[in-house]
C-alpha cells in the first residue's frame, strides 16, 4: 500500500540545499539500448535475428548462438519476482541517502532473468511487470511493478525518484501568449501542481485567452518575454529557485521555404524566440534547476520544449520554422547534457502540425492543445525523454528511423500537399 | 552666408543653456525592451522590438569595460521617420536618412494642445478646425515649423498606450484634412505625435490608408514619434533638435529629441 | 555433457609450504608489497630463493595497473610459466591446477601460486563500480548494494524456495566463530552466539552483519612442485588426489541455486577414488552462508535443498563431526581479496600434513576444498574443488 505523497513543506531557509548525487551512470554501449527504449517509454531487449533467443544483460554476441545480429524489439514485460532484498547499506551515496531501498529478481516471460527496482506495492513472489525507466543518472534501469494499477502508486519514492511526476511541483510554462498555454495550464494544475506560474510577454498588447488563463487554479502571471535577456533573468531570479518544471512552450511560426520568402526577417524570429529563447531560458534557469535536482520532494525534475516533429526532417512548405526547431532540437540535446549532473531530464514533446492560425489550411490531422498538454503531463509522470504527440509526428519519426534519406524524398514529393 | 555673424548669437546661446537661462528639454522615452513599438497584421514583416545584449561587465568576458550589442528597428521608441519610408516619398530627391540635409533637424515648433480632446476621446482628430482654432489663439503656424500634436499620451502605460482592441488600436492623429492644411496650406517641415504614429490608432480606415504617413512624406515631410513631455513644451517659440541616425538609406531612426525652451 | 576421456591423475605432484601474511583491516601498501611477503614467507618455508621459482601464478584485485607481468619485473622473477588468474574464490583451486599440469608436463619445476590484495579506504568501493561489464550494467546501479545484495537476492530465494531460515545459516557462521578463536590470525577475536547472528545489523535483507566477509589486506602462498623435489628438501607436503573447475554453469538457472560442482562433482570423487564421507575436512568458500550451504549440496554431502537439514544435524566445528572452515573461513579470518580463494586451500595443506597448530582436527588425512567467485551479474561464474591428501602428523 503506497502512502500518498504528503504535500512538501516550505524549505528551510537556513538548511543547506541538498547536492544532487547521481547512481552510477556508466554503461557499455550494448547496454545504453535500455535508455534509448526507456527515453519513450519502452520495454525493449536484445533479440537474437539468427535463433530468436532474448539476451539479458545486453551485449555483443548472442549467449545461445553466438549471432552478433541483435536487434532491439519490444518485449513482453511480465514476468515473476522470485527473490527480493532491501538494501540497507550501500557504497554509493546516492543509495545511502535514500536507504532503504529495495531491489529483486524478476524471471521474465519473455526469457531471462532481470534485476530490477521494485515498487512498494509488489508483492513477493508476485506476478509483476517490468517497465524500462531512466534514473536519476539518466541511464536506463529497470523497474518492476504489480500488473495492475494501485492506489497513489506515483508515489512510490522509489518511482518517484525515475519520473518527473509533477504532483506537488512549481511549473513554469513560459509563453502565455501562445494559444496552447490555457490547455498546459489546466493540465498541469490537474496533475497536481502545487503553482503554475506563467511568463507573459509584451502585455503592452491584449491576447484573447488571457482571462481563461488567469482563471485557472493556482496560475501566477508574470512577465517575461524570451526575446529580451534582461527580462528571462530578472524572472529567474524571481522564481528560479522554485522552478521545478520548466515548459517552453514559446513559438514562433511563420509558413514559407526560404524562396518563399524575400528577406530573413521572420527567420530571425524563428531562431530569436525558437532557438535563442530556449537558449535565453537556459542560460538562466538551467544552473538553478540542475542545482535543485535532489531537493525534496519538489526538487527540479524536468525541462519540457514543445518542438515541431519537423525538426527532424525539414518540411519544405514551413522549411525556416523547421529549420529553427532542428536547431533547438540541437541545443536541447546540449541542455539535456548539461542538466545530467543534476538529476533533471529534458523531455522533448514533438508535435506534428498544430491546430491554430498558421496551420489553418492544411487538411487534418492536426493537434490540439489539449492532446499536447495531454501527451506531456504523461510524459512528465513516466519520465520519458521523447514524446511524440500525434499521428503525423509519430508517423514522421518512424520513418525517419527506418531512413533519413528517404523521408527527406518523401518530404519534398509531398510538398503543398499537407505537412 | 556670412559665418562670422552668427558666432556673437551661438556666444549667447551656449552661455544662456549653461545658465538655465535656455531650458533643454528631453522629448525622449528611454530606449527600453518594454516599451511598446507599431503592431501590423502577422503576415507582415513587424517592427522589431529594443532588445540588448550585454556583452560584458567588467567581468572575464572583458575586465575593464562594460558594453552592449543591441538590435532594434529603424521605428522603435522615439524615432524619425524620413520621406523614404513612405511609398509616396519613395522617389523623392534626398528622402532617407543620410541625405535629408542636416539643417532640416534643427528648426522651430508649434504645439497644438489636444490633451483635453484626447481625454475625452481615444479618437481624437486633428482637423482643420482644431488647427484654426489654436491658430486664432497663437498665430498662424510659419512655414518651415515642426507641428507637435500634444495629447499626454505618453503618460500611458502598458496597455493602454497601444489601446488596441479587436478592431485595431485607438489613438488619437489629424485626418487627411488636418495634415494636407498643414502641409498644403502651412508647408510644415514636418509632424510629431506621442503614439506611435504621426497617423490616428483607425489611421488605417481614412482614404488614403495612414494619410499623414501618405502625405506628409510625399511632399517630402518629416515624423516624429512617441515624444514624450510635450506639456513641457509653451505653444509656439521652442526650437526643436531631432538628429537621426545617419543609417545607409536609412527610412528613419530612434533619436534623441530635445526641445530649447527660452 | 560428453564425457572425455579418463582425467590424467597428479601422481607425483605436491602442494608445499603454505605461507599466511597476517591480515590487517586496512595498509597504505600496494598489493605488491603484500604478495612479495606471501612469496618469501613460502619459500623461506621451503628453504628457496626467487631464484629457484621458474613458475608465477598470481591472483589480485588490486595490483592494477600491473598484472602477473608487471610482478615479474617488479619481484625480479624470470619465469618460463605465468598466470594471470581473475577467478575471485575460485583462483586458488584454479592455480592449483594450473601449477600442477605446468610441473606435470615439465613445463617448469617450481611454481610459485600467489594471491594477495591491499585494502585501502576506498578499495571496495572502487571495485565494486568497476567490477565487471554486466555488473557495471545490470546489477550496480540496482542500490549499488555490491555482492551484499547480489547475495541476498540468492539467500532470499533460496529461503522461500527449500524453507532454510536465518538460524539455519547462523549455524554455519557461529561455529566458524568458534573455529577462528583457535586461529592466532583471525581479524575476529570474540565469539558470535546465535543472538548476536539474528540480531545483528541488516544490510541487505535477508543479510545481516555476520553474514558478510570483513574486507582486509593479506596474502597467501603455496608452492607447487615434484614429489621427489619435496622429499628431497624434506618438506611437509600434500597430495593432489582430484581436482574440477566449471564457470557459468547451469545459465538457465532463472536464479543460483547450485554451482558448477554438480555438473562434476562424480568425477572428482572417481578421480580421487575417495567418497564424501572419506573427507576429514571441509573448506568451503564462504563469502555467504547460503554458498557455503549450496557447496555442501552440490559436493555430495546432501541433497539440494537439504543444506538447513544437514548444518542442523551436524557440529561444524574443529572438534566436531563434520570440521568446516577450520581457520575460521573468511566470515571470522577475514577476506583479503583474492587471497580469500586460498584461505581454505592453505589452511588444508597445513591440516593433511599435521601442521595446522591450534586449528588441527585430529587424524585429519583428507580434505575437500572448494573454491567459488565472480559475481559478474546475478550469479558468481567460477567454481571449482580439489581433494588433498597427506600423511597427518
Amino acid at each position: 500500500m503506497t502512502d500518498p505523497l504528503a504535500r512538501p513543506p516550505k524549505k528551510d531557509p537556513q538548511v543547506r540545499t541538498r547536492v544532487p548525487t547521481r547512481p552510477s551512470h556508466f554503461r557499455s554501449r550494448a547496454a545504453l539500448g535500455i535508455a534509448a527504449a526507456a527515453a519513450e517509454g519502452r520495454f525493449m531487449l536484445q533479440v537474437c535475428e539468427e535463433c530468436g533467443a532474448v539476451q539479458y544483460p545486453p551485449r555483443d554476441a548472442c549467449a545461445s548462438c553466438l549471432c552478433v545480429a541483435l536487434p532491439w524489439r519490444d518485449v513482453s514485460p511480465k514476468g515473476r519476482l522470485i527473490a527480493e532484498t532491501t538494501v540497507q547499506t550501500s557504497t554509493s551515496i546516492y543509495f545511502r541517502e535514500r536507504a532503504p531501498w529495495r531491489i529483486g529478481t524478476i524471471k521474465l516471460e519473455a526469457g531471462p532473468s532481470v534485476m530490477a527496482h521494485l515498487h512498494g506495492d509488489l508483492a513477493p513472489d508476485g506476478e509483476a511487470r517490468v517497465i524500462a525507466m531512466l534514473d536519476k543518472s539518466g541511464q536506463g534501469v529497470l523497474f518492476a511493478v504489480p500488473t495492475e494499477m494501485t492506489p497513489n502508486m506515483e508515489d512510490d519514492p522509489q518511482m518517484r525518484e525515475m519520473t518527473s511526476d509533477p504532483k506537488y511541483r512549481r511549473v513554469l510554462i513560459t509563453d502565455a501568449r501562445n494559444e496552447n498555454a490555457p490547455a498546459l495550464a489546466q493540465a498541469l494544475a490537474d496533475a497536481g501542481a502545487s503553482m503554475v506560474f506563467i511568463g507573459e510577454a509584451e502585455s503592452w498588447r491584449p491576447y484573447p485567452h488571457r482571462a481563461a488563463l488567469a482563471a485557472i487554479p493556482n496560475v501566477d502571471i508574470l512577465p517575461m518575454d524570451v526575446t529580451d535577456t534582461a527580462s528571462v533573468v530578472e524572472l529567474c531570479g524571481e522564481i528560479g529557485g522554485k522552478t521545478d518544471i520548466l515548459i517552453n512552450n514559446a513559438r514562433f511560426v511563420r509558413p514559407g521555404g526560404i524562396l518563399d520568402r524575400a528577406d530573413v526577417a521572420f527567420a530571425r524570429e524563428e531562431m530569436e524566440v525558437n532557438y535563442f529563447g530556449l537558449l535565453r531560458l537556459a542560460q538562466a534557469f538551467g544552473p538553478a534547476m540542475r542545482g535543485r535536482g535532489a531537493d525534496g520532494d519538489n526538487s527540479a525534475a524536468a525541462w519540457v520544449n514543445i518542438l515541431s516533429v519537423n525538426a527532424w526532417s525539414n518540411s519544405p512548405d514551413y522549411g525556416l520554422f523547421s529549420a529553427s526547431n532542428a536547431a533547438a532540437l540541437s541545443l536541447s540535446q546540449n541542455l539535456r547534457a548539461d542538466l545530467w549532473d543534476g538529476g533533471v531530464r529534458l523531455l522533448n514533446v514533438f508535435t506534428g502540425p498544430t491546430e491554430d492560425e498558421w496551420h489553418q489550411p492544411l487538411p487534418p490531422p492536426k493537434v490540439a492543445p489539449a492532446a499536447i498538454a495531454r501527451a506531456l503531463v504523461a510524459g512528465l509522470r513516466d519520465g520519458l525523454e521523447d514524446v511524440y504527440v500525434g499521428d503525423v509526428a509519430k508517423d514522421l519519426i518512424d520513418r525517419w528511423r527506418a531512413g533519413p534519406k528517404i523521408l527527406e524524398r518523401e518530404m519534398m514529393e509531398n510538398r503543398g500537399a499537407s505537412s | 552666408m556670412n559665418q562670422q555673424s552668427g558666432a556673437p548669437l551661438l556666444g549667447e546661446l551656449a552661455l544662456s543653456i549653461a545658465s538655465g537661462a535656455i531650458r533643454v528639454v528631453d522629448l525622449t522615452h528611454t530606449l527600453d525592451p518594454d516599451f511598446p513599438v507599431i503592431i501590423l497584421p502577422p503576415e507582415f514583416g513587424q517592427c522589431a522590438r529594443f532588445r540588448m545584449e550585454e556583452i560584458s561587465a567588467y567581468d572575464h568576458r572583458g575586465p575593464a569595460w562594460k558594453w552592449h550589442n543591441f538590435t532594434c528597428s529603424e521605428h522603435t521608441g522615439t524615432h524619425f521617420d524620413a520621406p523614404a519610408h513612405w511609398i509616396s516619398g519613395r522617389d523623392l530627391p534626398n528622402n532617407s536618412v543620410d541625405t535629408i540635409p542636416v539643417e532640416q533637424f534643427i528648426g522651430p515648433a508649434c504645439v497644438i494642445d489636444c490633451s483635453q480632446g484626447a481625454a475625452e476621446d481615444e479618437d481624437f482628430e486633428l482637423t482643420p478646425a482644431v488647427i484654426q482654432a489654436w491658430e486664432a489663439e497663437h498665430g498662424e503656424i510659419p512655414a518651415g515649423a515642426w507641428v507637435l500634436m500634444r495629447t499626454d499620451w505618453s503618460r500611458r502605460r502598458g496597455a493602454e498606450y497601444l489601446n488596441m482592441r479587436e478592431d485595431g488600436p485607438h489613438s488619437p492623429g489629424p485626418t487627411p484634412e488636418g495634415i494636407r492644411f498643414l502641409i498644403e496650406q502651412r508647408d510644415i517641415r514636418g509632424f510629431g505625435t506621442e503614439t506611435v504614429g504621426t497617423d490616428a490608432g483607425q489611421g488605417n480606415h481614412y482614404t488614403p490608408p495612414f494619410p499623414a504617413h501618405f502625405y506628409l512624406h510625399g511632399a517630402g515631410k518629416l515624423g516624429l514619434q512617441c515624444l514624450n513631455n510635450l506639456w513641457e513644451l509653451p505653444p509656439t517659440g521652442a526650437v526643436l533638435i531631432a538628429t537621426p541616425l545617419k543609417i545607409k538609406q536609412g527610412t528613419g531612426s530612434p533619436l534623441r529629441v530635445v526641445a530649447l525652451v527660452g | 555433457m560428453p564425457r572425455g576421456p579418463k582425467r590424467h591423475p597428479y601422481d607425483g605432484i605436491v602442494a608445499v609450504s603454505p605461507a599466511t601474511v597476517p591480515y590487517q583491516r586496512f595498509s597504505k601498501e600496494a598489493a605488491h608489497w603484500w604478495i612479495a611477503r606471501a612469496l618469501k614467507q613460502s619459500l623461506d618455508g621451503a628453504g628457496l630463493g626467487p631464484r629457484d621459482v621458474d613458475g608465477l601464478i598470481v591472483s589480485s584485485f588490486t595490483l592494477f595497473p600491473d598484472s602477473a607481468v608487471g610482478l615479474t619485473q617488479h619481484l625480479g622473477l624470470t619465469p618460463r610459466w605465468l598466470d594471470d588468474i581473475p577467478m575471485g574464490g575460485a583462483c586458488g583451486v584454479v592455480g592449483l591446477r594450473r601449477a600442477a599440469r605446468a610441473v606435470q608436463s615439465g613445463d617448469a619445476s617450481v611454481v610459485a601460486c600467489v594471491a594477495g590484495d591491499t585494502n585501502h579506504v576506498d578499495s571496495f568501493r572502487r571495485m565494486l563500480s568497476s567490477f565487471s561489464r554486466f555488473a557495471q550494467d545490470a546489477s550496480y546501479p540496482y542500490g549499488s548494494g555490491g555482492p551484499n545484495a547480489c547475495f541476498a537476492l540468492l539467500t532470499d530465494h533460496y529461503m522461500r524456495r527449500f524453507g532454510a531460515s536465518r538460524e539455519d545459516f547462523g549455524r554455519i557462521c557461529v561455529a566458524q566463530r568458534q573455529n577462528a578463536l583457535r586461529n592466532p590470525h583471525a581479524v575476529m577475536k570474540t565469539p558470535l552466539s546465535m543472538e548476536q547472528y539474528i540480531g545483528a545489523r541488516a544490510i541487505s535483507d535477508p543479510i545481516a552483519l555476520f553474514d558478510c566477509v570483513m574486507p582486509v589486506a593479506g596474502a597467501e602462498c603455496f608452492l607447487v612442485m615434484r614429489e621427489e623435489d619435496a622429499r628431497a628438501a624434506g618438506l611437509p607436503h600434500a597430495h593432489i588426489r582430484a581436482t574440477i573447475e566449471r564457470h557459468n554453469a547451469f545459465p538457465e538457472d532463472p536464479i543460483q541455486m547450485r554451482g558448477g560442482w554438480e555438473m562434476d562433482v562424480d568425477e572428482l570423487y572417481a578421480m580421487a577414488a575417495l567418497k564424501p564421507a572419506d573427507m576429514d575436512l571441509v573448506q568451503t568458500y564462504d563469502d555467504y552462508p547460503v554458498i557455503v550451504m549450496m557447496q555442501l549440496e552440490d559436493l555430495g554431502f546432501c541433497g539440494k535443498g537439504e543444506g538447513p537439514e544437514f548444518v542442523r544435524a551436524h557440529d561444524l566445528t574443529i572438534d566436531g563431526d563434520f570440521p568446516h572452515n577450520t581457520s575460521g573461513g573468511q566470515l571470522s579470518a577475514g577476506q583479503a581479496g583474492a587471497a580469500g580463494g586460498y584461505l581454505g586451500l592453505t589452511e588444508a595443506m597445513r591440516q593433511v600434513t599435521g601442521s595446522a597448530g591450534p586449528t588441527q582436527v585430529k587424524g585429519a588425512r583428507n580434505a575437500l576444498v572448494s573454491g567459488f567467485g565472480m559475481i559478474n551479474f546475478d550469479r558468481g561464474l567460477c567454481s571449482g574443488a580439489v581433494i588433498l591428501s597427506g600423511d597427518g602428523a
